[in-house]
């Protein structure tokens, strides 16, 4: 995983079953505020519709899926809020 | 006392009744929330059971027995024709909803045979329609065999796209849900059959979830049901219209008008007609009922912090709500509700018996994990359905913020 100054971050989330992709992904976007892109590695087949999902519901923009061969890699875009009040 | 030993087979609990030792600790009351398949009709319980001696035998007999039996099954087939505004030729009685469902369009494929073999279907269609489309396109190493039309984020089927599909050459089979039965958003059957009709194709409705709960569509030309949603046993019924051309590959005598090679049995039969009156006599009641509870629960579940309240608000099946939350798996909510008395579905990943999250959720682009599906039942099934309504109501924030705390996953 990148340091806390880099911009791109990338979640192994390899080999978890639903929900925990979408749980380390929010983890990190939590606790790293300095990651402005995440990439998600996920094996779950859920992971392709909860990952858009969790974007959607928490207003950061899903960028897309690659496949990688034996796991999917998902980019995410993380929109912080502006105020700085981030109610979770 | 009994003239007859009764069987261990069903297990001490479901047998000892009113005189079974109390237990130590109370479990908390059974609300039941998920009545996909049942428990039956208190009346259609009752015909069930004396038709197993009044009913039990082969109706093609031609013995005193046997012509008792096909009275009854003449007799249940006119009721759901009549509830259905049909002919009784039209209806034919099958061994489950979905198998009906598959036969439905197996049979419109059959008689089409020389001029096409592709189906359109949405993609939120019941997978005895999707399972075997797929198949079909894959043995003939064919995508385009089946299409898979897009819904938005309600569960409605794309319009234009329903049309365009209609459009390609060698289309012959349509099918479309009245409404679904998992998130419970209602068809345009209006529209989608007049699309049908340009283009000459004929559209099975599959009205498993609605017949019952809901108006009865009329914008088909097969129609397919399912007598557990009113109440009734595991039953199928599969309308074919008169003038329709469709044809069972593998009939072989006269069983329900050729299109099953399995007769029904006559108690299920009677129990269905029977379900059927007393739940289209009540019906107007009972939806409007259940519409007020769905109400409340997607107010309350919208209630809930990252929870969504998945599909139509308003243009739905009275009776079906469902909802997901963010960071709990599926089993794990409805494993907490169960122990709070509750039982409510899932159509997450992780309560199918695959690795596969419910295609429904998936197809309309919602969150597939920490899903909950409620299905109430009829009140005359479960006279205790506000009461246990507003129970759940209650339960629902708790519940999923328990089950969060408990994954260590609260304030994410």
């Amino acid at each position: 995983m990148s340091d806390a100054a880099a911009r791109v971050a990338v979640v192994d989330a390899r080999g978890l079953r639903c929900p925990l992709p979408v749980i380390r992904l929010a983890q990190l976007v939590r606790d790293d505020p300095a990651a402005g892109r995440v990439t998600v590695l996920a094996t779950d087949p859920a992971a392709a519709h909860d990952i858009p999902a969790w974007c959607r519901l928490r207003g950061h923009r899903y960028l897309g899926a690659r496949d990688e061969g034996a796991h999917t890699a998902y980019d995410v875009e993380v929109v912080r809020p502006t105020a700085p009040a981030t109610a979770p | 006392m009994d003239s007859h030993d009764r069987g261990t087979n069903l297990g001490p609990a479901a047998r000892a009744g009113p005189t079974a030792a109390p237990t130590a600790t109370a479990p908390p009351a059974r609300r039941l929330l998920d009545a996909a398949a049942g428990p039956l009709h208190p009346t259609a319980r009752d015909t069930l059971l004396a038709a197993v001696d009044a009913g039990w035998a082969d109706p093609a007999r031609l013995y005193a027995e046997g012509r008792r039996a096909r009275a009854l099954l003449d007799r249940s087939r006119e009721v759901v024709a009549a509830g259905l505004s049909v002919r009784p030729t039209e209806v034919s009685l099958l061994p489950s909803g979905p198998s009906a469902l598959t036969r439905a369009v197996e049979g419109l494929l059959y008689a089409a045979r020389r001029r096409g073999a592709r189906t359109v279907a949405s993609a939120v269609e019941h997978s005895a329609v999707l399972v075997p489309g797929r198949a079909r396109a894959a043995s003939a190493d064919d995508a385009a065999l089946l299409a898979e039309v897009p819904v938005d984020g309600r569960g409605r089927v794309d319009l234009d796209s329903w049309s365009a599909a209609l459009g390609v050459e060698g289309t012959v089979v349509a099918a479309l849900q009245s409404a679904n039965g998992e998130v419970g958003t209602r068809q345009p059957l209006q529209e989608a059959r007049e699309a049908c009709r340009r283009h000459g194709i004929p559209l099975v409705v599959d009205a498993m979830a609605s017949l019952g709960r809901d108006e009865v569509p009329d914008d088909w030309d097969v129609l397919v049901g399912d007598a557990r949603a009113w109440g009734g046993p595991p039953l199928g019924v599969l309308v074919v219209r008169e003038r329709v051309r469709w044809q069972w590959e593998g009939s072989r005598a006269d069983v329900e008008g050729g299109r099953t090679d399995v007769t029904p049995w006559i108690p299920l039969a009677l129990a269905a007609a029977e379900a059927w009156q007393q739940t289209a006599s009540a019906r107007t009641v009972d939806a409007a009922g259940a519409r007020g509870l769905v109400d409340a629960i997607r107010t309350s579940a919208a209630r809930v912090p990252d929870t969504e309240v998945v599909g139509d608000p308003d243009d739905r099946l009275p009776h079906v709500v469902t909802f997901s939350s963010l960071y709990v798996d599926g089993e794990a909510l409805v494993g907490a509700f169960d122990r709070a008395g509750f039982a409510v579905a899932s159509g997450s990943a992780c309560t199918s018996s695959t690795l596969e999250p419910s295609h429904v959720l998936a197809a309309m682009g919602v969150l597939t994990h920490g899903n909950v599906r409620v299905t109430l039942p009829l009140r005359a099934v479960s006279p205790g359905r506000d009461a246990d309504v507003e129970a759940f109501c209650s339960a629902i924030g708790p519940t999923v913020e328990a089950v969060r705390r408990e994954l260590g996953v609260a304030g994410l």
